[in-house]
């Protein structure tokens, strides 16, 4: 057993602040890969042929319910070996994908309920302006679904932000990582790993600051008695 | 002969095994006002939802100022038309639903521009220009810069009357466009209804229980009733004089 000391800190502190680019880094890298790949799931699902329709909502499941961590594995290590097709990615590619991927599942859902959320009613009112179907997308539905899933996206902003330290164990060297090379080169765990933890209290807690402004800011202009007529539609 | 801007051949509608409209023939002239009126649930909204395309009729024929909208000619024959043909003939007709519609994210104004600048890529000075106009002749001239949000029901449907107009359609829908608002909102927005009915020359349907409203402005009044319709005529003719029993009984259940 060890005492804190503030030296170990001292010394620790840069060598783990060094690791903060790759970490947040991998976090951007992680949430822009799924904000994209959600909408590519958004798509394969309105494909007009059932089983792959099927297939897909299929995939999507597993993937949900398999941890992130089995497939960081699988992705570094187990797919260069798959015959025809694999090929080696290096630690920082896997983790984009990997948890890219993951999350886009997730990411996917809460685009799925934004666009939900966009009453029948406003589909008609666009058809019947004669909008084109893309016109429709990104002039009427597309504004008024994004707003409402900003604090959802955000969550999973800072969910995935407190999941990048996995890719330590395909050896990116993020702050854990480093942090966890230190202790076990000096013996001691306990100032590092300080360290690790309120660095990542420190980012995530104004993130959460942040994505609750945007919220009010985009919400704003949204009333609830105007949400309840959308929802209400256009029949009868 | 004048052409008719809008006809109907035999249409009928089912949902599922439900035959909601069961052979609709109707011929509408240009500039005439058509006002349709009948029990809940005889096929109304879906008579000018079929219109709008946003419903497809089951069988039959609906013709759009010489074009039938539903169907297309493809190598000699008939098929069902495709989204860039509804696109075309959809261009001439407006609609005005119950529940307003507007775009919650978008000021009046813009609720006003956005299709003539964006569908009919219109230049903007003059499409701004239309859309003051027109917000000025439904009485909302100081609301321009507002939300949807931010009005009352009835200026919320005068909004929804003037981004249909400044589209210039020749054929204007409203379905029972009063009948989501309070009671005390309803005049101005029948007021409004009232002043394009005489002075615009656009055919226009209104799906309408205000019966007193239908006599004032429509050339001719559809009872509609069960999915066939039941009597037609000159507004006198079909609210005053029909002695269509089923007809009387309606009317007399309006009236109590
Ligand atoms: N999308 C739909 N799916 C199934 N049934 C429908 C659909 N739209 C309408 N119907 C049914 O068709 C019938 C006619 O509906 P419609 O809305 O045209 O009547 P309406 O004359 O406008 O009645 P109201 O005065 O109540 O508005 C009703 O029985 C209704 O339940
Ligand atoms: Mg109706």
């Amino acid at each position: 057993m060890s005492n804190w000391s503030w030296e170990v800190v001292a010394e620790a502190f840069p060598k783990i602040i060094d690791g903060l680019g790759i970490t947040l880094g991998l976090t951007l890298a992680c949430y822009g890969f799924a904000l994209a790949f959600g909408f590519i799931w958004l798509f394969m699902r309105k494909i007009p042929i059932r089983p792959l329709r099927w297939l897909i909502t299929w995939v999507m499941e597993f993937i949900r319910s398999t941890p992130p961590l089995v497939q960081l594995f699988f992705i570094y290590f187990a797919w260069p070996m798959v015959p025809v097709i694999g090929f080696t990615l290096n630690g920082f590619t896997s983790a984009i994908l990997g948890l890219g991927i993951h999350f886009s599942t997730y990411i996917a859902e809460v685009y799925r309920s934004g666009i939900e959320g966009v009453g029948k009613g406003q589909w008609e009112a666009a058809k019947s302006l004669n909008f084109s179907k893309r016109q429709k997308w990104t002039k009427i539905i597309l504004p008024q679904a994004i707003p409402p899933t900003i604090p959802m996206l955000g969550n999973y902003f800072i969910i995935m932000f407190k999941e990048v330290p996995l890719a330590s164990t395909i050896g990116v060297a993020g702050i854990l990582h480093i942090a966890n090379s230190y202790g076990a080169e000096n013996w001691t765990y306990l100032e590092p790993l300080t360290i690790v933890a309120i660095l990542f209290l420190a980012l995530s807690y104004p993130s959460a600051i942040i994505i609750n402004r945007l919220e009010k800011k985009w919400n704003r202009r949204f009333d609830k008695k105007e949400a309840l007529t959308r929802s209400k539609g256009a029949t009868a | 002969m004048i052409e008719p801007i809008v006809s109907f051949h035999d249409v009928h509608k089912s949902f599922g095994d439900v035959k909601v409209l069961k052979g609709i023939d109707l011929d509408i002239r240009p500039a005439e006002k058509v006002a349709i009126i009948g029990p809940s649930g005889s096929g109304k909204t879906t008579i000018i939802r079929m219109l709008m395309t946003l419903e497809e009729p089951t069988s039959g024929d609906i013709i759009v100022n010489g074009t039938n909208l539903w169907k297309m000619e493809k190598k000699g024959k008939l098929v069902r038309a495709n989204e860039k043909h509804l696109r075309a003939v959809r261009g001439d007709i407006g609609m005005v639903f119950q529940h307003f519609n507007l775009f919650p994210h978008m000021t009046i104004l813009e609720n006003c521009m956005t299709a003539p600048l964006h569908v009919k890529k219109e230049g903007k000075e003059a499409v701004k220009q239309r859309s003051l106009e027109m917000l000025e002749r439904v009485g909302l001239s100081d609301k321009v810069d507002q939300y949807p949000s931010q009005l009352s029901g009835g200026q919320k449907q005068r909004v929804a009357m003037a981004r249909a107009l400044v589209m210039r359609p020749k054929i204007m829908l409203f379905d029972e466009v009063t009948s989501a608002l309070d009671p005390e909102l309803v005049a101005e927005v029948l007021q409004v209804i009232r002043d394009i009915a005489k002075n615009d020359d656009m055919a226009m349907i209104l799906v309408t229980h205000e019966m007193d409203f239908a006599l004032d402005i429509a050339d001719k009044v559809l009872f509609l009733d069960e999915g066939v319709i039941a009597e037609q005529g000159t507004a006198r003719e079909v609210i005053e004089h029909s002695n269509n029993e089923r007809l009387q009984e309606f009317l007399h259940r309006f009236r109590a």
